[in-house]
């Protein structure tokens, strides 16, 4: 069985080192928070001006004026700051946030990642995306490793319009973990009930298995 | 200094005109000036530019003005919330310039601060550089983007003086302070609009040269998108 999207989130989470400011992207990014264990000392940034994002409100004491970057009414952690969204982006851009964790449509062995537009259809925009993967030190890709008819979306070439170029450095997709080097894609890890064979055949492009490849554990 | 105060939104948008450019504070719709939004739709001007991050929702925000098909071109860097938007996009009757997000905060702080332009590692390599000048600097491209000003701003803040001191409240900061300073005339609607001298001066997150109007805002929706919350039963479960 392929991770599901908690599990997906579970294993970003341990990237995730004490001290590290950290943005999170909406969808299975967001969940990551959720993992990360209490003894590290993590701050959440949102770009639309939070630094310090805490858990979603209790019912009652939601707050108009205090949402993160998908519009969602959070609270504030101890220690949190508010600022502009061209501050904001100096952070990001300025490369003072550890981890940037984000979805994909396509990833590319060169680690270059398309994610904003499909042509033909309605394109609701980069937002945020394209000042993140041009700017984080490190950015992480949470997504699904295959269409739903089971091509890769891990690919030798984006063939879609582009978010950033040769940005990416790791994918966590429901397949396994793999690390983009200057020869492509390496697998780390592969999901539980997979072999490493099956996810090297399911991916398009370039693909080595780690000699130190390991079968992922869920408790 | 109380020059710069007017009753109401109606009065502080006196001398819009058809075709200008309007730049508009908010993130989704939290910290957008509503009032300002309504009146500017009152005003019935048309083929305007709108400046902001996000285009509202369908019945809300700067989704008002495309009901009413006032605005001919959006810069923005999403605009995902809005099926109106989406209707009058795919049929080609509204132009749409997207801008990172990023991009957008700094081409208006740009303009709001007399620099022409900036080079910026965003885009590079994507949709959004072509046809723009890349620079290399040690190695690396960037993207030469240029400032914005508009015609008018309008901003939210939450408290403001009557010189044009402003103070934002949390997260309704977001494009507001840079918007401000970008705008020919900048109309600041404020929750509350005290005296001069009630701020205190180091509080100050826009100070008041870059407002010509402020008036206190009336009626505040103040709509939230999502409504998220944790319930007290589901957090006692997870400890």
């Amino acid at each position: 069985m392929p991770l599901n999207r908690e599990q997906i989130a579970q294993r970003i989470s341990e990237e995730v080192q004490d001290g590290f400011t950290v943005n999170l992207g909406i969808g299975i990014p967001t969940l990551v928070a959720n993992y990360i264990p209490t003894n590290k000392t993590v701050m959440l940034q949102s770009e639309n001006g939070l630094l310090g994002m805490g858990a979603f409100p209790l019912a009652g004491t939601e707050d108009a004026d205090l949402i993160n970057a998908g519009k969602q009414t959070v609270t504030a952690v101890k220690g949190a700051s508010f600022f502009s969204s061209a501050d904001s982006f100096a952070m990001i851009r300025g490369g003072h946030i550890d981890l940037t964790v984000l979805g994909a449509m396509e990833v590319d062995q060169e680690g270059s990642i398309a994610n904003w537009m499909v042509p033909g259809k309605m394109i609701k925009g980069m937002g945020g995306a394209m000042d993140l993967v041009a700017g984080a030190k490190n950015v992480i890709v949470a997504m699904q490793h295959t269409d739903k008819e089971g091509n890769s979306k891990l690919r030798t070439k984006c063939t879609l319009p582009l978010t950033g170029v040769r940005c990416i450095k790791k994918i966590v997709s429901d397949f396994g973990v793999i690390e983009i080097t200057p020869e492509g894609f390496v697998l780390l890890e592969y999901a539980p009930d997979m072999t490493a064979e099956q996810v090297l055949k399911a991916t398009e492009g370039q693909m080595r298995i780690h000699p130190a490849c390991k079968k992922m554990v869920f408790n | 200094m109380s020059k710069k105060v007017y009753a109401d939104a109606k009065s502080a948008l006196a001398g819009v005109q058809d075709g200008m450019t309007y730049l508009v504070g908010g993130f989704g719709l939290c910290g957008i000036p509503e009032n300002c939004i309504e009146a500017l739709r009152d005003s019935k001007v048309k083929n305007i530019t709108c400046v902001s991050n996000n285009a509202g929702v369908d019945d809300f925000g700067l989704g008002l003005l495309l009901q009413t098909r006032q605005i001919k071109k959006m810069m923005s860097s999403y605009v995902g919330e809005n099926a109106t938007f989406e209707r009058q996009f795919m049929s080609g009757e509204l132009e749409l310039e997207f801008c990172p997000q990023g991009t957008l905060a700094e081409r208006l702080r740009a303009g709001g601060a007399g620099i022409p332009g900036f080079y910026t590692p965003t885009g590079v390599g994507t949709k959004i550089a072509e046809g723009k000048e890349i620079r290399q600097f040690d190695g690396r491209e960037f993207v030469l983007e240029k400032g914005i000003v508009g015609d008018f701003a309008f901003v939210k803040a939450w408290k403001g003086d009557k010189f044009g001191n402003l103070i934002y409240r949390k997260t309704a900061r977001n494009f507001n302070p840079m918007i401000a300073t970008a705008g020919k005339i900048t109309v600041a609607e404020v929750e509350e609009l005290v005296e001069v001298g009630e701020l205190d001066p180091d509080q100050i997150h826009t100070p008041g040269v870059y407002v010509q109007r402020i008036f206190q805002c009336q009626n505040q929706q103040k709509r939230i998108e999502q409504r998220t919350v944790t319930q007290p039963t589901s957090q006692q479960n997870k400890k």
